[in-house]
């Protein structure tokens, strides 16, 4: 598996020039599997240029799998190319409700007031999936989502293939009301998702100081990350979830935070950037 | 592919953290029933810590803490209120009597309920319970 970074900041997209090197999108991975499939992960604004890379191949079924819907995850599809393509198959997958199906909760947004066409209306093929409780395959991939902690019905999910893991947990609190050094791994939230992963994607939004400000606001601090990616025994951590006030420096402070609670070879731990390759 | 980690339900996580503030004593178990944590102020009533109740099974602590109702006749697994909670599926309240670790008979009113992650999920179910004086 390949993993392409196309949005690594959280919250709301922050161009400019304090966050040129790590790129100022919202979340948008994009991932390759062993036999080509194409699934993507989340659709914050890095989905447009995604999309439009995908147009310039083609590709025929996309797989879009979303963590949850607050916008910064979400906004970038209508601008993402392939919806607006017929010879498009698209499948969504997002986490389950007891109150609304997800095409009537993405329709929230996809459509006028808010954005000028409804989401039936796209010319694309497009099918909703809730998020199955036990793991599903898309090709090659083996996938799992779980529901994790976040304001708000969100997973995580966890992609194998060939014998390779790759866990995205974005827009993740595992600390709250937990000290992750002191309770059994079975009580940290994410642990299934991230355990033993080759690459461990996990929302860094927080430093240590802004974290006292944001408890419960659904993010972890640098000292949260490092306990989770050493107690779930991860390969390589990329930091996601920029905070849009960080500005570059910022975030390799941040990264220095991250190793010193969890001292691996610095190769182990990068800071998300857009445009970064990631071999899983 | 590597056997997936255990781990529990997030809706469990969250009972349990919501638990272990609470100064009201709370008791949660699976869907089988067995002991999945009970908090500080539950292990003063029970007269036992969580470390050394964790993972027992129904039979184990219904046997344990010998409930009775106000005739000191047994009161089944099945007439728990966490017993009809995993069971029937629906929420219950009763007074009971236990006997705590050390022997001390307690009378103690008890409401349960199930925990549902999906309509058609039961993850197990939650008692909260106090001490109460005798009629
Ligand atoms: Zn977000
Ligand atoms: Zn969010």
């Amino acid at each position: 598996m390949r993993a392409r970074i196309w949005g690594c900041r959280g919250s709301i997209a922050a161009p400019g020039p304090e966050t040129i090197r790590y790129g100022g999108n919202t979340s948008c991975v994009e991932v390759r599997g062993d036999d080509g499939e194409v699934i993507v992960l989340d659709a914050g604004t890095g989905a447009r240029p995604l999309g439009n890379a995908l147009m310039r191949e083609p590709v025929s079924r996309v797989d879009l799998l979303l963590t949850h819907l607050h916008v910064d995850h979400l906004e970038g599809l209508g601008m993402f190319g392939p919806i607006w393509s017929a010879d498009t198959e698209l499948h969504i997958w997002g986490p389950p409700s007891p109150v609304a199906s997800l095409d009537e909760r993405i329709a929230t947004y996809f459509s006028p007031p808010l954005f000028p066409v409804h989401l039936s209306e796209v010319p694309a093929r497009v099918s909703f999936h809730d998020a199955p409780r036990q793991p599903w395959t898309i090709g090659s991939v083996t996938l799992s989502a779980h529901p994790i902690l976040h304001p708000g019905a969100t997973v995580g999910y966890r992609l194998e293939s060939g014998g390779r893991t790759l866990a995205y947990v974005t827009d993740h609190e595992p600390a709250l009301g937990t000290d992750l050094d002191a309770v059994g791994t079975s009580w940290i939230s994410g642990y299934a998702l991230a355990h033993d992963a080759d690459v461990l994607i996990h929302d860094c939004q927080y430093t240590q100081e802004e974290y006292a400000a944001h408890v419960g606001w659904g993010h972890p601090s640098v000292a949260h990350v490092a306990a989770f990616a050493r107690r779930a025994d991860v390969d390589r951590l990329v930091m996601f979830h920029h905070h849009p006030e960080h500005a570059d420096d910022d975030l390799d402070a941040m990264r220095g935070s991250v190793l010193a609670d969890w001292p691996v070879a610095a190769d182990r731990c990068i800071v998300a950037a857009e445009g970064a390759e990631i071999e899983v | 592919m590597a056997a997936p980690a255990a781990q529990h339900h997030l809706v469990l996580i969250l009972a349990r953290d919501f638990a272990s503030r609470l100064a009201t004593p709370v008791f949660l178990v699976d869907v089988r029933g067995a002991v999945i944590y009970f908090n500080e102020a539950a292990e003063r009533v029970l007269g036992r810590p969580f470390v050394e109740g964790a993972g027992m099974e129904a039979d184990e602590w219904g046997r344990l803490f010998a409930p009775t109702d106000d005739e000191g006749d047994p009161v089944g697994f099945t007439e728990l209120p966490l017993g009809v909670a995993i069971i029937e599926r629906h929420p219950d309240h009763r007074m009971l009597r236990i006997r705590s670790v050390d022997g001390t008979e307690r009378r103690i009113e008890v409401t349960a309920f199930p925990l549902f992650a999906h309509e058609d999920e039961c993850l197990g179910a939650i008692a909260i319970f106090w001490e109460t004086p005798e009629d």
